[in-house]
């Protein structure tokens, strides 16, 4: 008999999220993702300045944080026309590459790993051996004995505490945790090395964006950072060359201790590479750009419907207007007033909670459609579409990946086991490494252009009377990303973002189709109902991002009288 | 009715020593400008039986304030849960999920009734009884005045949980509430520590300040820690001489931004936030000037009430004090015009003065 069962706080993601399943037989037969926060930031933005936008949007999310300000300012520039300084560009990348590292080496580390890595086992492993099986799989200098059991020191005594916090409810000894002790014991080094790299990459963040999390450094027309070598208050040569020094820190923790292991739990859960596909349609956008007009990329995007390779169809860049024209959001299943399908420009949104109702309203996200359909956004649809594209660096990472996979696994691993759970978090790893070589090329052409003189970093923006429209894309961690403003003699009039999340966490849209992180459910073996790990492993492969997939839009201001403070 | 997993905490109350603890918070000490005599009550503090609980509660939040804390050096986030405290509970980093985690987090309320550390990020929303904000399908108001009166101390980070930040702004669609407005009527006393998000010494020396001398840090009219918001970020702002000299850059990128001028015509709220920012830099980078005016970027009062997510950037910021003492040190100018000085001086505080008394209006219309 079918079992419902629901899980709430989703846990190690960002924000409040609800799943609920129906099991059937050992299997998911069906499920629901619901969203439980909503704060309308939209509504907050109306009446403002375009240029503050950026500031407000930023906080839409701490996790993803620069990417809500990036996209900001480009929807404000593209509906100026404003170009921006070649720096501004290379400064932005660089600023978007390091969080996006940072953001990727947490989540796998961090936030997905304790779902495949069982920490208690890892005490009982034999160091030596640990040792000896990370020199194997790699170069990775940091694999050597004295390290790993001084790890294994430190969780022997945190464990033999008593006090074990937030690793109390973990899932340690689950039927489903497969790694043997030396596995398990090498993954751990490498989660406490992890927090050590991202503090390095953040710090390039922080040197080029002020502080990190939420940069000021953006400006609508370019970035704050004014260059010139000869004066000590500005980016200078020894700030640019420090950003050079912990970018190369933190490439050989990437390549050869990050891809490795994800490689190592693929081949281990290679099960794992048949459940968890979901929505098929894949959708990304081109992203790093190199001159000021946005013409040219580094990263490649596009789209693939239902997974069809031979269909894939480029988007040759950010003000692609069949990104415009394509777009849409449903409220159908969400606690807001009303139910149609409208393209953010026109979005409206009024606030109605009424209850849990798995047949009709059920969450605060709205589900947006590419084409009239749900699709699926993140690392995995850009990693295909780059792949798709010829990118060099991503055909290397894929392969090599794979190679690593398919020789632990004893069997050929193709391509198409990335269309799975595994397949989306190895996604996440390679485009990780990914973003790793754009920063060397960001990084030597913004030396570059100063060699040759070009010190500007802003243009100003004008704002005429009337009304203008604007959309900024941006390939964010977690996927496309697109905020929408509609700007009227210099205010904002209307502003919505359509956000990652959203089209992942997404409850069922106009047409009852279910959002990717519910059809990916689908399917899914449950050992135990009572310790459904099976569940937050597929939910965690999107990196589930809540503050993000929940904000507001409305183009009439939603009567909200003044609220009397307890 | 005592359950298993209560009594075995009590069990280790007595049991567990903290032998690391007082090498870490040394470091972070230090960051508060604690004389060394200190030594002997910190050495008393690590006698203490073991790490000192914390739950950590989340409201409408970015998880921006949980994130600071991923950059930090001293301690280091991995210290901090594997070394310094016990958190027992937080959203974003709990490794159990569901009922799991919630049955995790009520029996550690209950065995360690009055002697854990609440932390609260994000704000409370008030409107329509809290539905803008459910955890297991309670709302966090609920869960928020439950948890609260058996905390030791209440500690609001973040500008969101201190004062309303961003969700709090013009409208205040949700009725974001600040924690400290819940919990007034029950007498609890909430430490806040704003910022958007903080700088996360700010936090964590406020952990350690009480952990170790087990009181809370002196605290302002506003319930900020005096070590961080006493002064404002203009007091001690690198560029304060610009601004005494009257050198102000007049947009991103000119010839005054490119020298390093002050920020004030481009909005710069420095000289009404109360905070460290200019003192305190972020990221632990050994290049300095990691923070907004560092790089070139205004102020914009993110961690005042007020201020930050209510005027505008571009606005000009209240000066409380715009004219120097008679006796101020001049300013000096760039290298080569020495001789010249003394005029330079003079003229540009004159336009210092000027610019200021023409920015005291300010509002959300203004440019």
């Amino acid at each position: 008999m079918a079992k419902k069962i629901t899980i709430d706080p989703v846990t190690r993601i960002e924000g409040h999220l609800r799943i609920d399943c129906e099991v059937d037989n050992g299997k998911v037969t069906n499920a629901w993702s619901s969203g439980q926060m909503w704060r309308g930031i939209e509504v907050i933005l109306k009446g403002r300045d375009p240029r503050d936008a950026w500031a407000y949007t930023q906080r839409i999310c701490g996790v993803c944080t620069t990417v809500h300000a990036i996209a900001s300012v480009r929807a404000v520039e593209d509906a100026l026309d404003l170009e921006i300084p070649v720096n501004a560009q290379l400064i932005r990348n660089l600023i978007i590459a390091g969080h996006g590292i940072h953001d990727h080496i947490v989540h796998f580390y961090q936030l997905c790993a304790l779902d495949w890595v069982d920490i208690v086992s890892a005490t009982k492993a034999d160091a030596r051996s640990a040792s000896a099986l990370g020199q194997k799989l790699s170069g990775w200098r940091r694999n050597g004995y004295q390290e790993i059991k001084a790890v294994q020191d430190r969780l022997k005594k945190f464990i033999s505490s008593g006090q074990l916090g937030i690793f109390a409810s973990g899932y340690w000894g689950h039927p489903a945790m497969k790694l043997s002790p030396e596995v398990n014991l090498l993954a751990a080094t490498h989660y406490l090395q992890a927090l050590e790299y991202q503090r390095k990459i953040n710090q390039v963040v922080a040197i080029l964006g002020s502080k990190t999390p939420h940069v000021q450094t953006l400006a609508v027309g370019g970035v704050t950072n004014a260059i010139n070598p000869d004066s000590p208050s500005t980016l200078t040569i020894e700030k640019l060359f420090n950003v050079k020094t912990l970018i190369d820190e933190v490439g050989d923790f990437i390549k050869q201790a990050m891809l490795t292991d994800v490689a190592a739990i693929g081949a281990n859960y290679a099960d794992w590479t048949t459940y968890g596909a979901g929505v098929l349609n894949y959708l990304s956008v081109p992203d790093m750009p190199m001159d000021s007009k946005g013409t040219e990329y580094q990263l490649a995007g596009g789209y693939i419907p239902n997974g069809d390779i031979s269909q894939f169809a480029p988007i040759a860049s950010q003000t692609d207007p069949v990104l415009y024209d394509n777009i849409k959001e449903s409220i159908k299943h969400a606690w807001y007033d009303g139910d149609w399908d409208r393209s953010p420009y026109d979005g409206e949104t009024e606030p109605n909670y009424t209850g849990y109702d798995y047949e009709d309203k059920y969450s605060w996200v709205k589900s947006p459609t590419f084409r009239g359909e749900p699709a699926q956004v993140g690392p995995l649809p850009h990693v295909v579409a780059m792949y798709l594209a010829g990118h060099a660096g991503t055909k290397e990472y894929v392969d090599s990946t794979l190679a690593t996979v398919s020789s632990l696994a004893g069997t050929t691993v193709g391509i198409e086991a990335l269309h799975s759970t595994i397949g989306r978090i190895a996604a996440r790893v390679i485009r990780c490494a990914v973003l790793y070589d754009t920063m060397s090329v960001s990084w030597q052409a913004l030396i570059d252009n100063i060699g040759k003189g070009e010190m500007d970093t802003f243009n100003a923006p004008v704002f005429p009377s009337g009304e203008q429209r604007g959309v900024g894309f941006h390939e964010a961690p977690r996927g496309m990303l697109s905020h929408w403003i509609v700007i009227e003699n210099g205010k904002i009039k209307n502003y919505q973002a359509v956000v990652p999340s959203t089209w992942n966490a997404g409850p069922r849209n106009g047409q009852d189709a279910l959002g990717p992180y519910e059809a990916s459910l689908v399917g899914n073996p449950i050992a135990d109902a009572e310790l459904p790990l099976e569940v937050l492993r597929t939910v965690h492969s999107f990196d589930p991002c809540l503050a993000c997939a929940i904000h507001l839009v409305d183009n009439k201001r939603t009567p909200i009288g003044k609220v009397k403070v307890l | 009715m005592k359950s298993k997993v209560a009594s075995s905490h009590d069990k280790q109350l007595g049991g567990v020593t903290r032998r690391d603890f007082v090498k870490f918070c040394t470091g972070v000490a230090a960051s508060m400008g604690l004389p060394l005599t200190v030594a002997p009550k910190m050495a008393e503090a690590v006698t203490s039986p073991q790490r000192p609980p914390v739950i950590w509660l989340s409201g409408q939040e970015c998880t921006g304030c949980v994130e600071s804390l991923l950059r930090t050096h001293h301690p280091a986030i991995d210290s901090l849960i594997f070394d310094l405290i016990s958190l027992e509970y937080s959203e974003t980093l709990n490794a159990g999920a569901g009922h799991q985690a919630e049955h995790h987090r009520e029996l550690s309320i209950e065995a360690n009734k009055g002697k854990f550390i609440l932390v609260v990020d994000g704000a409370i929303p008030v409107k329509d009884g809290g539905v803008y904000c459910q955890i297991a399908g309670k709302p966090v108001l609920d869960i928020l005045n439950e948890t609260a009166p058996h905390a030791a101390a209440v500690i609001a980070i973040g500008s969101c949980a201190a004062w309303g930040g961003v969700p709090a702004a013009e409208p205040n669609p949700t009725g974001a509430t600040p924690v400290h407005e819940i919990l007034k009527d029950k007498g609890i006393p909430v430490v806040n520590i704003p910022g958007c998000p903080p700088n996360p010494y700010n936090f964590l020396s406020t952990v350690i300040h009480f952990v170790t001398f087990n009181k809370l840090p002196a605290l302002d009219d506003k319930m900020r820690p005096k070590f961080a918001y006493s002064r404002l970020i203009h007091e001690n702002c690198e560029r304060r001489p610009h601004f005494d000299a009257g050198r102000f850059a007049e947009e991103f990128g000119d010839e005054g931004h490119r020298k390093g001028y002050c920020l004030y015509k481009l909005g710069c709220k420095g000289p009404e936030t109360y905070n460290n920012c200019s003192t305190l830099h972020f990221g632990d980078v050994a290049t300095t000037g990691c923070w907004p005016v560092g790089t070139g970027a205004p102020c914009f009062g993110c961690s005042e009430a007020g201020v930050g997510f209510d005027s505008p950037l571009f606005s000009k910021a209240r000066v409380s004090f715009p004219t120097p003492p008679a006796q101020a040190p001049e300013a000096v100018p760039e290298k080569g015009s020495g001789a010249k000085s003394f005029a330079y001086g003079v003229a540009g505080a004159a336009v210092g003065a000027t610019a200021v008394a023409l920015a005291n209006t300010r509002g959300k219309d203004e440019d």
